[in-house]
């Protein structure tokens, strides 16, 4: 088995001239990069970390936006021995206070050699560096670009790792999500690799067209290493301008003749809704074979949706694709509809509630469609465990647990939290499912994570800068994820208590929910649908004296329903 | 007509973003800078104003930059409008 830059190296010297990465930007012509191109852009990179100290293994972070800087940054990197963790960068509803301290967070647990970033940026990463953990703040506008690199190659340290070294982290966001960086070697990079493009048929025919943030696995994945790697051209999209402009994932399936994509189930709607007629003129959507719904729970009706919007553009029903993934499996745990059309499961609803069995709907009788995930790639082995370890049979609902030769290293730096991860061998999921002819279905999660927009959300990070607010009762906040079908992903819900009465001053409550509404997006990125200030000892805690969230939703779903029965 | 367009944006935040409808929004209020407007939101506006005013805010103009206030976003309208 090869390396990274191994692999690197042979693109490098078999297909200099292949365009490999079309970067497409809204207010700038594309930049189509070349192996040649790619690689040198990477090296001046290398050598700006050679200059700087850094050595192999050490842990280089990289804050920049989606570009060429950006793309030159990890694979220079990777060329150096180094291993790249990408962040997300400072948004501008995020407070950068709060974005200084999840950064402190940060190097803290992983103690970064070095951080590139823009030189306009660089000052505010300093102020981050409080505890000097990062060596290094470099710029992007040090790097000087490289010629030929035929007689440079003995000086890149990449390319005498170990195939069993780290080569990359990955962190899901916030404050909790930092302290757990997955951290994955390169053989369990290809492990993933092999497995997965064999599920996919991938071959030299496919272009993948993606929209998706490289921080993220399904992004970093799917949307941007295996083709990379793989000599798959790749059409990589910014997620800041797709969010603004849907229309520009389907304006460059047809410009590049894409033939796979990915996105999370929020998105299927969020396409089918909020693009004019008028951006999809002349768009050829028929080379896509598959479009694949990943990263959140998956609804049957988000791809009827999307599917009825887009079949008049060449959108074809066999396309519709899902998969489970999950970053400490690389990505891919398994993968439907690229064989046979995806499985809808019509279960009954009375056992799925109350018996927790999956069990098919017979008859009229009220049933819920579930969306299978598919078959687990090659190299992977799923199964069901009740809350004591227990396999479980078919059609039960239980833990999925997972095993295979691509699962991380560890989290890095935290052993503590890599051990808590596995049983006897089996890395746990958090995730609660079933299995029903050897597919694999989705159904809850046992973790209070919330999931909107394919992002991960901790509800106690969301709780903790809630509780920061004036006026709220310290402790006493509760956050949690309430499925919207409108929008196809979790509404953020947040109640909190207030410390005094307030039942006579609805205006003084109000001006507390709008501050809390406006600290939770500037410290975590993420908006809140619903923000409740409710009086004193409405909510709900559990014996040992924790806010039980799970019980707290279901009293605020009562609530609700009582006022649009009373409404009604 | 300033007034009358100010209204109408105010109603639709409000209503369909914030989902509190009885909410206030002041003319000078930040918008997008705060948060208080998200991301996924945007879209659903410029798409309001141009069904409505007929105005055509590009994706490329969805940021605090071209406007962040109501006041703001009044005004952009009432100049493309002319």
């Amino acid at each position: 088995m090869k390396t990274f830059a191994e692999i690197l190296q042979d693109a490098y010297r078999q297909v200099p001239d292949q365009v490999i990465l079309h970067l497409l930007y809204n207010q700038k012509p594309a930049e189509h990069l070349t192996y040649r191109t790619l690689l040198q852009g990477a090296a001046g990179y290398t050598r700006l970390l050679q200059d700087s100290g850094v050595e192999a293994g050490d842990v280089v972070v990289l804050i920049l936006q989606h570009g060429s800087d950006l793309i030159y940054a990890f694979f220079g990197a990777v060329l150096h021995g180094a291993i790249p963790a990408i962040m997300p960068f400072l948004t501008e509803k995020l407070s950068p206070e709060q974005y200084r301290k999840s950064l402190t967070a940060l190097f803290e647990i992983t103690r970064p050699a070095a951080v590139i970033t823009y030189p306009e940026f660089q000052a505010e990463v300093q102020r981050a560096n409080v505890h000097n953990q990062v060596r290094s703040v470099l710029v992007s506008s040090q790097v000087t670009p490289y010629g030929e690199l035929e007689e440079s190659w003995t000086d890149f340290h990449g390319l005498k790792r170990s195939v069993d070294d780290i080569v990359l982290l990955q962190h899901s966001s916030g404050t909790t999500g930092l302290q757990k960086g997955v951290a994955l070697s390169h053989r369990a990079v290809f492990n993933q690799l092999q497995a997965y493009s064999a599920a996919l048929h991938l071959n030299q025919d496919d272009v993948i067209v993606s929209w998706l943030p490289l921080y993220h696995d399904m992004g970093l994945i799917a949307g941007f290493l295996m083709p990379v790697l793989n000599r798959i051209p790749l059409a990589l999209l910014s997620p800041f301008d797709w969010v603004r402009a849907p229309y520009r994932l389907f304006k460059a399936v047809s410009d590049y003749y894409g033939t796979l994509s990915w996105m999370p189930n929020f998105a299927y709607n969020f396409c089918a809704a909020k693009i004019r007629p008028r951006d999809l003129e002349g768009v050829d959507l028929s080379t896509w074979r598959a479009v694949i719904n990943c990263s959140e729970p998956m609804y049957w009706n988000s791809h009827q949706v999307f599917l009825e919007r887009f079949a008049p553009y060449g959108l074809k029903e066999q396309a519709l694709a899902t998969c489970y993934a999950m970053a400490e499996n690389v990505f891919a745990v398994s993968q439907g509809g690229i064989d046979e059309p995806v499985t809808v499961d019509r279960i009954d609803s009375h056992a799925f509630v109350s018996r927790q069995l999956a069990l098919p709907a017979a008859g009229d009788g009220p049933s819920v469609p579930m969306l299978s995930a598919g078959r687990p790639i090659a190299n992977t082995r799923v199964k069901v465990i009740d809350d004591k370890g227990r396999e479980l049979p078919e059609r039960h609902i239980g833990e999925i647990a997972i095993q295979s030769d691509c699962m991380l290293t560890g989290y890095f730096n935290r052993p503590d939290l890599t051990e808590k991860a596995f049983l006897d061998g089996w890395y746990l999921t958090g995730d609660l499912g079933y299995l029903a002819n050897g597919e694999v279905y989705i159904t809850g999660r046992k973790k209070d994570l919330i999931i909107v927009g394919g992002k991960n959300v901790y509800p106690q990070d969301l709780e903790r800068l809630a509780g920061e607010t004036p006026g709220v009762h310290a402790g006493r906040v509760v956050a949690f994820g309430v499925f919207n079908p409108e929008t196809g992903t979790e509404d953020i819900v947040v109640v909190a208590e207030s410390e005094e009465d307030l039942t006579d001053q609805p205006e003084k409550a109000q001006a507390i929910a709008n501050e809390i509404r406006r600290r939770v997006t500037q410290g975590s990125d993420v908006a809140l649908r619903f923000v409740e200030v409710v009086g004193r000892n409405w909510l709900l805690k559990t014996s040992s004296g924790k806010i039980a969230r799970a019980a707290n939703r279901e009293k605020y779903l009562e609530q609700i329903r009582a006022q649009e029965t009373a409404q009604s | 007509m300033t007034q009358d367009i100010q209204a109408t944006l105010s109603q639709f935040i409000a209503s369909q973003i914030l989902k509190q409808p009885s909410r206030q929004i002041s003319p000078t209020e930040p918008l997008i800078s705060s948060g208080l407007i998200d991301s996924f939101s945007l879209v659903d506006l410029s798409l309001f104003v141009d069904d409505t005013f007929g105005v055509r805010i590009d994706d490329t103009e969805l940021n605090a930059d071209t406007f962040d206030t109501l006041n703001e976003l009044t005004e952009l309208i009432r100049e493309r409008q002319a």
